[in-house]
């Protein structure tokens, strides 16, 4: 018998080269700018490919095995959860606001990232990168469709989720986040790269995704919190895709930093407007909280942020060019958010509600220098109308910024009592904005944000002519049961009703 | 004997989200279901691609097939992620088995060198062709329109680049870095292999997903795959005592088994939806597999030699059935 000859032994580093970017070759019978013909319309400059490090040596075998044992452990409590009315053991049903904005805003923008990434995992000139891309499209795909399981259940017993497929694309606040994923695949691969990889995943994914996973655990929902711990591991690899992306891009060529740092301003500008969603989230919808936006701010914005801008400026990137609007606004967005959804709250497929005197004096504490200056008086007397049986509402509808897409209720950076309101002429036409960000974001690509979906305007065009009820209708909302204040809804009594069920002998 | 346990029941108010009753009728859904239908973005697309303006965002018209509904391309093995991973998980296993296998035991070096030289010649070049049909199904995923259809692309990718792997590992288990680079050079170079890269850099370069997904995963893969893994290896190389081989190509084989019968109800839905795509799907078809047949042959024929002729033309024959069956006349 022969004698078994031994291999030369490949380190981990080799041994991945030669499964993935030694596969690819320079083609011959196409050009290689027809192959990949978007690379350069950005004006990014690669003069080697190969000098892109591998953030995580992942083959396809291994990707499938470790995978599928994350995804066996995630739908056994899934189940679990479903079968034993896993719902009643949240703290509140009122906590379900949270859910239901998350899946109606969250999960269709998991999978525009999936389509995003597969786009990017095609279109880039090098292997490393396309692989990276195209297991990240592969997670978010994982991401929407678990969501989208773990919420169902819910969905079963509660209002306000069964319509989220529509509402992705028809409800007025839905294009905050609908707008902020199409902005970015209409971009080219690189910005799209800058946009999601870096600027979102990698700055802030922290401050998403712990608030929602941490509200979930902190509010008893099993199997949203399961989800959590479930994709940590995949958040993980895609932060390390951001930043390899990052300092890849600006080690290739010095004339790609302005370009980058142009995205990076934006990016930053659209993608803290996406979070005062999260913001709200935080401060007015858990029962039981985790922290405050501020306290989030402080940690995951201003530590890890600045660190990460510290270790940028070697390539000559610098903090974000609206930073110091944001900090000043981080006292008051969540605030000014809440009072904007309960007004019209006519028009949301999730509850609002007046934070009790508990949650105000939680709020008062967390935001000493605002809260009981600005917003505890506005909220007293909202209250007070509640309590005379002429509920504060609003029936008017909001002008909306032409890039964020939320309504222009913020205010002043360095004036909290009064509206900031923006304006810009572009082709004999008004556009208007919300902040300074968002108006400079504009102004750079004026082309593209003029084309933006406005809802306030749709509702007036064919086929609604301004018909509220065909509207609520044709965005799937139930009026009265999807819709409104919280504190006498269905979700509310059916809730208790069926704790009682469940705890009580009869 | 059954012991019913008892529960607290509580009676759901709705079966099943709005869009998948619409669909599917006031009944719970499928996980399936919900992973896959509508989960797109359709209506109000905010801004028109800044690298093809001339594209929407999602946009049904660039390629020529017409579907009334895309989200009827639907997937007969229903693969959503969960059921796509924990499927592959088992395949991966056995797949590390059989290379533990042929590994331990030194099969690998008890091939005799003539089956191994065209175990190398045939197989270890093809990893590039793999990676071509990778390249193809991301890019089908990312521009094709409905998660039914792409979802699965996105799937299929990620099983061509395990499948370059697979192949690099055979390469590397049967002649080791020596062997790549002769593959690569071969690829690159040989004469043999001119015509299957000239395919797959013309691939690499359509831009109608859905003619794409003729080009490659019908045509392409239609006749490489039973060519070269049940005829060279399964009962050429296995008959003369190189087994070990088709161990290592296992994975290979009952992969082609189990997506030919995606692809099939792919094809099959479009093409019973009007003539329209019957006509366009079987012009595609007849145009790639005349391109394919020519660049596989010279491949086959490094294994076959003189037979080759015969044996593809009765492969040919499987395949032209195979089509005709799912209702597009050739």
């Amino acid at each position: 018998m022969d004698v078994k000859v031994t291999k030369k032994k490949l380190s981990l580093k080799d041994r991945y080269k030669l499964l993935t970017r030694d596969l690819g070759w320079q083609t011959t019978y196409q050009p290689m700018d027809k192959v990949y013909p978007y690379v350069t319309f950005e004006g990014i400059k690669i003069h080697d490919w190969e000098k892109w490090e591998d953030p995580f040596r992942l083959t396809v075998d291994a990707y499938w095995k470790y995978q599928a044992e994350k995804e066996r452990k995630l739908y056994a409590i899934i189940d679990a959860h479903a079968q034993n009315n896993g719902h009643l053991n949240i703290t509140d049903a009122s906590y379900l606001t949270a859910l239901k904005l998350f899946l109606q805003a969250i999960s269709p923008g998991e999978y525009a990232a999936s389509k995003g990434f597969a786009r990017a995992g095609r279109e880039f000139g090098g292997i490393g990168t396309q692989v990276a891309c195209q297991m990240q499209a592969l997670d978010e795909i994982r991401h929407a469709q678990t969501q989208i399981h773990a919420i169902s259940n819910y969905n079963k017993f509660y209002n306000g989720f069964h319509a989220f497929a529509d509402q992705r694309d028809r409800i007025w606040y839905n294009t905050v986040p609908r707008s902020f994923f199409d902005d970015a695949m209409s971009a080219g691969p690189f910005e799209f790269l800058i946009a999601i990889s870096f600027s979102f995943e990698y700055v802030l994914t922290n401050l998403l995704f712990v608030p929602f996973m941490s509200g979930a655990a902190y509010n008893g929902d099993m199997s949203t919190v399961t989800f959590g711990f479930s994709a940590q591991s995949d958040e993980a690899r895609h932060m390390t895709l951001g930043l390899e992306s990052i300092k890849f891009i600006l080690e290739q060529d010095p004339a790609n930093v302005p370009i980058v740092q142009k995205w990076i301003d934006k990016w930053f500008a659209r993608g803290m407007r996406l979070l005062s969603l999260v913001a709200t989230m935080m401060d007015y919808m858990l029962p039981k909280r985790v922290m405050s936006w501020r306290e989030a701010w402080n940690i995951y914005g201003v530590e890890n942020g600045s660190a990460l801008f510290t270790d940028l400026a070697r390539y000559g990137i610098g903090l974000p060019k609206h930073w110091d609007d944001v900090e000043k606004s981080i006292d008051h967005i969540s605030h000014q958010v809440q009072m904007a959804l309960y007004q019209w709250s006519f028009g949301t497929s999730f509850h609002s509600w007046i934070p009790s005197d508990e949650d105000m004096a939680w709020l008062s504490a967390k935001y000493p220098e605002t809260f009981d200056k600005y917003y505890r008086p506005r909220w007293e007397n909202i209250k007070k109308l509640k309590a005379a049986g002429t509920p504060y509402a609003n029936f008017g509808l909001p002008k909306l910024c032409q890039v964020c897409q939320l309504p222009c209720l913020f205010t002043e950076p360095d004036d909290p009592t009064s509206h900031c309101q923006r304006e810009t002429e572009y082709k004999g036409e008004k556009y208007h904005f919300c902040s300074d960000g968002c108006q400079h974001v504009f102004e750079n690509e004026p082309e593209k944000y003029v084309q933006a979906w406005l809802p306030m305007p749709g509702l007036f065009q064919e086929p609604l002519k301004g018909d509220i009820g065909a509207w609520m209708q044709w965005v799937g909302l139930n009026p009265g049961k999807d819709t409104g204040d919280y504190d006498g809804s269905e979700d509310q009594l059916n809730f208790a009703a069926w704790r009682t069920q469940a705890t009580r002998n009869e | 004997m059954a012991i019913e346990l008892r529960t607290v029941t509580i009676k759901p108010r709705r079966q099943a989200y709005d869009h998948l009753v619409r669909r599917f009728g006031d009944k719970p859904a499928s996980r399936y279901q919900e992973a896959s239908y509508d989960i797109q973005a359709a209506e109000n697309l905010h801004y028109k691609p800044t690298w093809d303006p001339g594209q929407d965002l999602y946009d049904t018209k660039i390629t020529k097939i017409i579907m009334q509904d895309w989200y009827a391309l639907k997937d007969p093995r229903q693969f959503y992620y969960n059921t796509y991973t924990l499927t592959r998980a088992r395949q991966q296993e056995t797949a590390e088995a059989n290379f533990n296998f042929v590994e331990s035991r030194g099969l690998a070096d008890m091939l005799p060198d003539a089956l191994r030289d065209v175990a190398l010649n045939v197989l270890v070049p093809l990893r590039h062709a793999a990676w071509g049909a990778n390249q193809s199904n991301t890019f089908i995923c990312g521009y094709g329109y409905g998660t039914t259809l792409t979802q699965a692309c996105m799937y299929h990718a990620m099983d061509n680049l395990g499948i370059a792997q697979y192949l690099s590992r055979l390469g590397l288990l049967l002649g080791d870095i020596d062997a790549l680079n002769a593959g690569k050079e071969a690829w690159l170079n040989g004469a043999a292999w001119q015509p299957l890269r000239r395919y797959v850099e013309d691939c690499l370069v359509l831009r109608d997903p859905i003619e794409l997904f003729v080009a490659q995963n019908l045509a392409l893969d239609g006749l490489l795959y039973p060519l070269v893994y049940e005829c060279i290896v399964d009962r050429h190389l296995s008959a003369k005592g190189g087994s070990a081989v088709a161990m290592l190509c296992q994975f290979m084989n009952d992969w082609f088994d189990e997506t030919r019968k995606w692809v099939d109800a792919v094809l099959k839905t479009a093409a019973s939806e009007s003539e329209h795509n019957r006509d366009t799907l079987a012009q595609w078809a007849r145009h790639w597999i005349d391109r394919a047949i020519a660049a596989v042959s010279p491949i086959v024929e490094q294994a076959l030699g003189a037979d080759t002729g015969k044996v593809v033309q009765e492969y040919v024959a499987a395949l032209h059935a195979r089509i005709q069956k799912n209702g597009i006349p050739l």
